[in-house]
């Protein structure tokens, strides 16, 4: 039941906040339902990991709809755990911006839709259905990236979905395929376990081309890079907490949809699924961190370290033993803890000085200390300086790399981490510390910036709780998290 | 069903996937923003033909189902969701300078569908000996040809029609291949497509309000080149 609850949630909240109550209204809906989710989705995380899930919870009937597994319930818990965040900050952001009550409705009423349409996509097992459901993460953030209204926000919003659903055609097709695959292969029910039950007995070239078919549709969305050239406008050009809700979870949960293909197309013998995820992920890695040195954007920074990410955990996968899949699985935790941080800190550098281009500022850490300690934190974090989450990660998959024998595999991802590191690095140390070029170069408070010269303490409060895991799960992975990791780096072996 | 049935009824179902065909050729074609959506009305009414077809000659309840959902959305719902969420310029609009001239669009269109048949001739083969029809070979050319149109037009309609076209492709593939696949997915997958058409046809409707066109192709002002971005930027 609690599966329906935690979809139904979202949804209501999105129809509750089209009720005109008043400006603390709105917001406050979002967040509560949103911590609401979050505290269910904590408690079916649990119940996965202690293996009292699947059958009371949903009955025979639901099976061929709904499913929770260990991969579903990892992708689920940080969905719930960034949009509550987000919603937090939200809070705040929005504030400054003085829209007016029906804008802000909008907003709020468009946010719940994205959290519903993206926490569908884990628990739903029919794959036809699953690519609705990613076809309607578009469809609901299309309005968010587009919301400042700008000439280059609705540019960056036009990109976005004509290429997703360029490539959603593509993967629909793929689904197709596989679906007719499954039919000359003797039947069964078309869900996740079912197709990794039915796979042995398709034909090879069927499953193959399903594979790269949706690949290629859907990595569109991941941000793959042949295929990534929307996402840094995309995810710089939507409202700071939106890019966290683009960056850190949404690239993830569909790239949860390739990862449930795996498991099926290994019943190819020589199917080289592993190998493309292995090319895909290394030229993202790669082709990110050279891109990374250039941008003149500081969202664009982080956006541009989503792919290089992206890539990163798409190579782990590609390494293919059980221990590199739980490298991917912590990557990608870390990943979107730390990704949705830098989208907050980046925000807050936002409302402070009002540009998002980086020759602009210099030494934010003297006019706003509370900011420029967010942002060097963040950029730290995601470059992966240890002792912090993406640092335990990546050391991880290298190590596992090395183990394995994969030299130049290892080391093409650790020299790309490397020149990653240094170019997000030196962008935000010039931003942070650097010394202002002369005093007519600093931008006066423009119009944009915030008048009280103070981040918005909600805006506060989501840092808080947004570097509390990027922290501690440098550290220390707690048991209960690391059975779920475990759990769900097993959904991605027969 | 006597044989003869069942042949004139795959003919028939060839002709019209070849029909299918052509129009993608003629959206590739087409200068005028208005012509694209006839065509792809008549693109629509096509597929709704085929899975009809196709469900008379394999008795299929499902396949009318489909062609039913394709006879009341596209042909139907779609004209009258643009004409509520788009402003009209964007039916009048004619594009006179092309990234590709006709003959070298058609051209590339052309060895499009031919690698499609390579492509998709197998590929219908290893699902089963009954799936020799034209359906998945045209359907992956149309899928290409859809993506074609959307990396050569600049104006609002006819992307959006090429994002359609593309989704046509899939389904007149889709349908030959995987006959029994559901109801309620063929439903949503239609809702989702007029879903689609309302969100783009709200932001056409925004970019024209603010950026005074609707060659939504045109924008170009996110880049990592260093002018571009801040020369445009008013300050």
């Amino acid at each position: 039941m609690s599966v329906i609850v935690i979809l139904l949630l979202p949804l209501a909240a999105a129809l509750l906040v089209c009720i005109p109550f008043g400006r603390r209204w709105v917001p406050g809906v979002t967040v509560v339902f949103c911590l609401a989710d979050l505290i269910l989705v904590g408690r079916l995380a649990r119940q996965v990991v202690t293996g009292t899930v699947p059958a009371q919870l949903l009955g025979p009937a639901w099976s061929k709809w709904l499913a929770v597994d260990g991969l579903s319930a990892l992708i689920l818990l940080l969905i719930a755990f960034v949009g509550s965040t987000a919603a937090i900050y939200s809070i705040g952001y929005m504030a400054q911006s003085n829209l007016d009550g029906r804008k802000l409705r909008l907003y709020h009423a468009n946010y719940s839709l994205f959290i519903f349409s993206m926490l569908a996509i884990p628990v739903l097992a029919e794959p036809t259905l699953v690519w609705i459901v990613v076809e309607l993460t578009t469809v609901c953030s299309a309005l968010l990236v587009s919301f400042e209204n700008t000439r280059e926000a609705l540019e960056a919003a036009w990109k976005y979905v004509v290429l997703s659903l360029m490539g959603a055609g593509v993967a629909l097709f793929g689904f197709m395929v596989l679906f007719a695959g499954m039919h000359a292969g003797g039947g069964g029910i078309y869900t996740w376990t079912g197709l990794v039950a039915a796979a042995p007995k398709m034909p090879p070239i069927l499953l193959q081309s399903a594979f790269l078919l949706i690949l290629i549709g859907l990595g569109t969305k991941v941000g793959l890079v042949p295929m990534h050239t929307w996402l840094p406008d995309a995810h710089s050009q939507a409202p700071s907490p939106v890019c966290a809700l683009l960056s850190g979870i949404e690239t993830t949960s569909i790239l949860y949809v390739i990862m449930r293909l795996f498991p099926v197309i290994q019943a190819v013998p020589r199917a080289h699924a592993t190998t493309w995820a292995l090319v895909f992920g290394l030229i993202s890695v790669g082709t990110a961190a050279f891109l990374l040195l250039q941008v003149k954007d500081y969202k664009r920074l982080f956006a541009f370290s989503t792919v290089e990410h992206m890539g990163i955990i798409l190579t782990a996968i590609g390494l293919g033993s059980s221990v590199a899949n739980y490298g991917a699985m912590q990557q990608i935790v870390s990943h979107s803890v730390t990704k949705s941080f830098c989208f907050f800190a980046a925000g807050a550098t936002l409302l402070m000085v009002g540009t998002r281009e980086i020759a602009a500022i210099r030494g934010l850490i003297r006019r706003s200390p509370l900011t420029g300690a967010a942002l060097v934190f963040g950029a730290l974090a995601i470059a992966g300086a240890p002792p912090l989450a993406v640092f335990l990660s990546e050391f991880s998959i290298l190590k596992v790399g090395l183990v394995q024998g994969q030299y130049l595999v290892t080391g093409l991802l650790a020299i790309f981490v490397v020149i990653a590191f240094f170019g997000i690095l030196a962008h935000v140390n010039r931003m942070v510390f650097g010394a202002p070029v002369s005093p007519s170069l600093e931008p006066p408070h423009s119009p944009k910036a915030l008048a009280s010269s103070r981040v918005p303490f909600s805006c506060r409060l989501a840092l808080v709780l947004a570097a509390i895991p990027v922290l501690v799960l440098g550290v220390y992975v707690p048991k209960a998290l690391q059975d779920l990791l475990a759990m769900a780096a097993a959904a991605l072996i027969r | 069903m006597s044989a003869a049935t069942k042949e004139l009824l795959e003919n028939l179902n060839a002709l019209a996937a070849g029909l299918f065909l052509l129009t993608a050729f003629g959206i590739v074609a087409m200068r005028q923003a208005r012509g694209c959506l006839n065509l792809f009305i008549l693109q629509s009414l096509l597929l709704a033909a085929s899975a009809a077809l196709l469900g008379l000659r394999y008795d299929s309840g499902h396949l009318y189902g489909v062609a039913l959902v394709n006879l009341v959305s596209k042909p139907i719902i779609v004209p009258w969701l643009l004409r509520r969420t788009s402003p009209a310029e964007i039916y009048t609009r004619r594009e006179i300078d092309q990234v590709l001239n006709i003959p070298t669009a058609l051209l590339i269109a052309l060895a499009l569908a031919i690698g499609a048949y390579f492509v998709g001739t197998p590929l219908a083969q290893a699902v089963g000996p009954e799936f020799r029809g034209p359906n998945v070979p045209i359907g992956i050319a149309v899928l290409l040809l859809g993506a074609f149109t959307l990396t050569v037009r600049r104006e609002a309609l006819p992307l959006l029609i090429g994002l359609l076209v593309m989704e046509n492709g899939a389904f007149l593939a889709g349908i030959s291949i995987a006959r029994d696949l559901g109801m309620l997915v063929e439903l949503a997958v239609a809702t989702d497509g007029l879903v689609i058409v309302f969100i783009m046809g709200v932001l056409v409707r925004a970019v024209q309000k603010q950026v005074g066109t609707t060659a939504v192709g045109e924008l170009a002002s996110l880049k990592e080149t260093a002018t571009a971005a801040a020369e445009e930027r008013p300050r």
